[in-house]
């Protein structure tokens, strides 16, 4: 027994590609057998992704879901962002250039929307939740953004840690509630070409979120809105603590 | 060459989020700015380039290929590492605070898109 956990601990990424494919071809038969390929096989897969990971966040206490257990490490290797990104890159092979320039300046509006609407949001559920001091507001509005913005600019603006914890949290969800959402509110948004794509990363912005939501939808459509996408994080850690913080400086003083 | 496809996907890989790096110590921000979609940008241009020249063969282009279709796959074992066990434990607000921009963003979504269509035809 110790051996098998052992070699798989060692083996690791290669374990993870072996289990990821089992998934799919599970989530394949479950879309054909069960949903009538109504809800897409990537979309199950995902999903299922999403439960072994509340599974392994609960059985380790740890905050890389499955990949906290050790035996299945390689999940953290083959699902980290160096691969992610290595792989949303690819995906541009074949998009259209013309589209994006045509749909980029609409892209930039987007994404400035999206930062400045997900900030709001946040600000007024924290006005809820009985927080009125400038630092709160604006950590946890930046958290409404996504799980990185939250705590870069928490710490840039000294929030104490209970509010970044809170702060990531709300990113957190952010990115899981995008995940799962997407495949069922593409039919209500239009979302179902480049441009709307586009669109839809610059105003969700949650890289994972968007890209994993989009593969659920079409996968035609990740290279657009993870072209936008990948500009929110960084846009989100300007802004933040800058322009939106003094805001929030000057109507909470 | 396979290996050619994966290189020139690589070169774009580095290039991009090198510029992204950059773009963030420029602005004075702790993230990568854009890292990504530089790179996607620089693939579009030198693929679109390497085809006018005939330079992309079959297995060269496969190599990118190759990673294009793992996209799924790499996603899949993302989810599995995302901390959902906060997401689903987190109390109300930081639910809310999740949710709500959601909800705010998706209507904007028609709005904007009707935007970018409407250039269109001009």
């Amino acid at each position: 027994m110790e051996i098998i956990a052992k070699f798989l601990e060692k083996n690791g990424l290669v374990v993870a590609f072996l289990l990821v494919g089992i998934i799919i071809y599970v989530s394949g038969i479950i879309s054909d057998k069960f949903t009538n390929k109504k809800i897409p096989a990537s979309a199950i897969a995902i999903l299922m992704g999403l439960v072994l990971a509340y599974i392994g966040g609960v059985y380790t206490k740890g905050e890389k879901g499955i990949a906290d257990i050790k035996i299945f490490s390689g999940f953290g290797t083959m699902g980290g962002s160096m691969l992610r990104d290595f792989a949303i890159v690819s995906t541009a092979m074949g998009a259209s250039f013309i589209v994006m320039k045509r749909t980029g300046w609409v892209g930039a509006l987007s994404l400035f929307l999206g930062i400045v609407l997900s900030f709001l949001g946040g600000v007024v559920v924290a006005l809820l939740g009985g927080y009125t001091d400038a630092i709160s507001l604006t950590t946890i509005g930046a958290g409404a953004c996504t799980y990185i913005v939250g705590p870069v600019t928490g710490a840039a603006i000294g929030a104490n840690s209970d509010v970044m914890a809170l702060s990531i949290a709300a990113g957190v969800v952010k990115a899981v509630a995008v995940t799962i959402g997407t495949p069922f509110i593409a039919k209500y948004i239009g979302l179902n070409n480049p441009h709307t794509a586009m669109v839809f990363g610059g105003l969700m912005g949650t890289t994972s979120g968007v890209t994993a939501g989009l593969a659920a939808t079409d996968s035609k459509l990740v290279p657009y809105g993870a072209l936008t996408a990948t500009f929110y994080t960084g846009l989100g850690c300007l802004f933040c603590p800058s322009v939106l913080f003094l805001l929030m400086k000057m109507i909470f003083g | 060459m396979i290996i050619y496809g994966v290189a020139i996907l690589a070169f774009c890989y580095v290039i991009g989020q090198l510029f992204g790096e950059f773009l963030g110590k420029i602005i004075g921000v702790d993230a990568n700015v854009g890292g990504v979609g530089f790179a996607m940008l620089l693939l579009i241009l030198l693929s679109d380039w390497f085809n006018k020249k005939d330079y992309l063969d079959r297995n060269t282009e496969n190599g990118i290929m190759f990673w294009n279709q793992m996209y799924i796959p790499i996603v899949v074992a993302m989810s599995a590492t995302q901390n959902v066990r906060v997401a689903v434990s987190s109390g109300f607000i930081a639910v809310l605070a999740g949710l709500v921009p959601i909800v705010i963003c998706a209507i904007t979504i028609p709005l904007l898109a009707k935007l970018s269509k409407n250039t269109q035809l001009d």
